[in-house]
């Protein structure tokens, strides 16, 4: 017995000092897709990448397993979003023992209430409107610069360009909108991912789920859509990468509204899906929103 | 007078017609729970009878690597990973009948040691691929989302289900009140037994896939549990537990058209209703029948 326990310990002496042998770049661990792509533009070539929950993956009902543990302990940054949507970072960063600084990219964005049945919980789903997207990115900037002061330089170079970029995103955005008829402005999809992006950009939006996709729906809120649909002419509903679409296409064969392109919410899409990156899947969502209400 | 009547009636109207002439969603909600009830009520009472009535939870578990495998070969279909599940709950139960019927091991043991196994692997080829799309949370259907093809499932397996029982109803009978009897007299009783398992696997598995675990189970066994206090014969209680199943969820769907409360746990809550209804006052050894002393009838 006494010998395994000392190789248990031989073992454990082992693991834990072979990491920060040779740390050129950071390592940086974000929550999800799309905070990792965020964390890749601002970083660039200093910093290496990282996300738990990876491509079309739902973070709200993700499950980590002891692999994203040693992520977050091997980790010299840990990007998340906060308000709520990742349930089980704040175990697993505690679990994983890990000293690295915590950067909360959703700091000092204004956040939403959900509604109905999730009235007083914030809605997670801040990066929907591009404005919040660049606070994120700022706040993306100063934890990495804080975390390798020799990168500081190429960070804020990084960021700087990649705002501009967010600007001119949102200009097309707004210009899109814009052709969309005021009365078509709606966007009807399977979970309340859209309210930031909603009220920045004059929309209204309707969603049978809650905020969260863990939730289920009521008859009542599933005739109240229909009702609308039917008495607004809403040309089109939407479904989302990460979601259960039964209940959608139910709503749309009631109604006789079609069912628009697929939007991307909560994840980025595989390269070359049309949403891999947060820019491309503005752009995808906004195309998507354009052909189906556009009539 | 009249003018008070006929808005009674429009109240009435309103309240317990309208969603269903009103929206093809509630039409197909409804039809989809009275396909099961009549499949699920007599299987359910079968299942209280032979001391089966957790099983329904186990086998939502059991389901989960066949319908992992069906994800890895065709990706989100419906269909391949309802197959799956149906195949890899049918495997679980018969190996666990197998070892039940040739060994010291009592039913719930074997079955528990096999869906736990089943549950592990079925986690275990999920994390293969990769993904954390939550897969019974897609398997696992919902009441507002019947398509064609979801009471065509339901439809189908319930007719599968009524007309096998039909046919085994007197071997099952027997087997239910005394195996042993059974077994003695012919050697039908192992393939009885099978057989029903089979379909008790078919029907949960159906249910699941078109409404969830939680609808499919409880409408199976409440109604069954509920039956039991309002009749003593076989057939009595079928027909109780069929009619509380159906009744149940037409009260669900209406009320959680009303309030907006969530349908599947609603219909459930009002199968919850009957059952205190029944265990209090049902006639057959309902609690307040049985501690109220009956007036003697005497001449």
């Amino acid at each position: 017995m006494r010998h395994v326990l000392c190789l248990v310990a031989a073992l454990l002496a082992f693991t834990s000092s072979s990491p920060s042998m040779a740390a050129e770049k950071l390592k940086a661990l974000a929550s999800f897709s799309i905070l990792a792509d965020l964390v890749r533009e601002v970083g660039g070539e200093h910093v290496d990448v990282t996300a738990i929950v990876g491509l079309d993956g739902d973070a709200h009902v993700f499950q980590p397993s002891p692999r994203d543990a040693k992520a977050v302990a091997d980790a010299n940054i840990v990007v998340v979003n906060g308000l709520g949507l990742e349930g089980w970072t704040a175990r697993l960063i505690q679990s994983s023992g890990t000293k690295a600084p915590v950067v909360v990219a959703s700091k000092g964005v204004r956040p939403l209430q959900g509604e109905g049945e999730d009235k007083g919980k914030a809605d997670p789903h801040a990066w929907q409107s591009i404005a919040n997207a660049k606070i994120y990115v700022a706040n993306i900037r100063d934890g990495l610069m804080s975390a390798d002061p020799a990168g500081r330089a190429d960070f804020e170079g990084n960021a700087k360009a990649y705002l501009a970029r967010l600007d001119q995103l949102e200009a097309e955005v707004k210009a899109a909108i814009a052709s969309i008829p005021a009365k078509n402005r709606k966007i009807i999809t399977t979970h309340d991912a859209f309210g930031y992006f909603a009220r920045a950009y004059g929309m209204s939006f309707i969603a049978p789920q809650g905020v969260s996709t863990e939730t289920e729906p009521s008859a009542k809120d599933v005739a109240k859509i229909i009702r609308q649909i039917k008495a607004q002419h809403i040309p089109a509903v939407f479904l989302e990468n990460i979601s259960d679409d039964r209940l959608m296409q139910q709503i749309a064969r009631e109604t006789g509204a079609k069912i628009g392109d697929k939007l991307y919410s909560d994840a980025l899409s595989k390269p070359g899906a049309g949403a891999a990156t947060y820019v491309d899947m503005m752009h995808n969502n906004i195309a998507a929103f354009t052909k189906a209400l556009r009539e | 007078m009249r003018a008070k009547r006929g808005m009674m009636f429009d109240a009435l109207y309103n309240a317990l017609i309208a969603p269903f002439a009103e929206f093809d969603f509630m039409r197909r909600a409804l039809v989809g729970s009275i396909a099961l009830s009549l499949g699920a009520g007599p299987v359910g009472v079968f299942m209280m009878l032979r001391r089966m009535s957790l099983f329904g939870d186990a086998m939502a578990h059991a389901i989960l690597p066949g319908a992992a495998i069906g994800f890895l070969v065709s990706g989100l279909s419906l269909g391949a990973m309802t197959l799956g599940g149906l195949a890899a709950g049918i495997l679980v139960v018969l190996l666990a009948g197998l070892v039940t019927r040739n060994t010291a091991l009592k039913e719930d043991a074997s079955l528990a040691a096999f869906y736990l196994i089943s549950l592990a692997a079925g986690v275990t080829i999920v994390s293969l691929k990769g993904s954390n799309i939550d897969l019974l949370h897609v398997l696992f259907g919902s009441i507002l989302a019947l398509d064609d093809m979801a009471l065509m499932l339901l439809a189908g397996i319930t007719t599968c289900t009524l007309l096998t029982l039909a046919v085994l109803y007197r071997p099952l009978v027997v087997e239910c009140v005394d195996p042993g009897y059974l077994q003695s007299v012919s050697r039908a009783g192992g393939p009885t037994h099978l057989i029903f398992l089979v379909l008790v696997v078919m029907t949960l598995v159906g249910g699941f896939s078109a409404l969830g675990t939680l609808l499919a189970v409880g409408i199976m066994m409440l109604p069954a549990a509920s039956a039991r206090f309002w009749a003593s014969e076989l057939d009595g209680m079928i027909v109780a537990a069929t009619l509380t199943a159906i009744l149940s969820s037409l009260i669900g769907l209406i009320v959680s058209y009303h309030s907006g409360l969530p349908t599947g746990p609603v219909i459930i809550l009002s199968t919850g209703c009957l059952y205190a209804i029944s265990l209090l006052f049902g006639p057959r050894g309902g609690l307040v029948t049985r501690f109220i002393p009956r007036v003697h009838l005497e001449a």
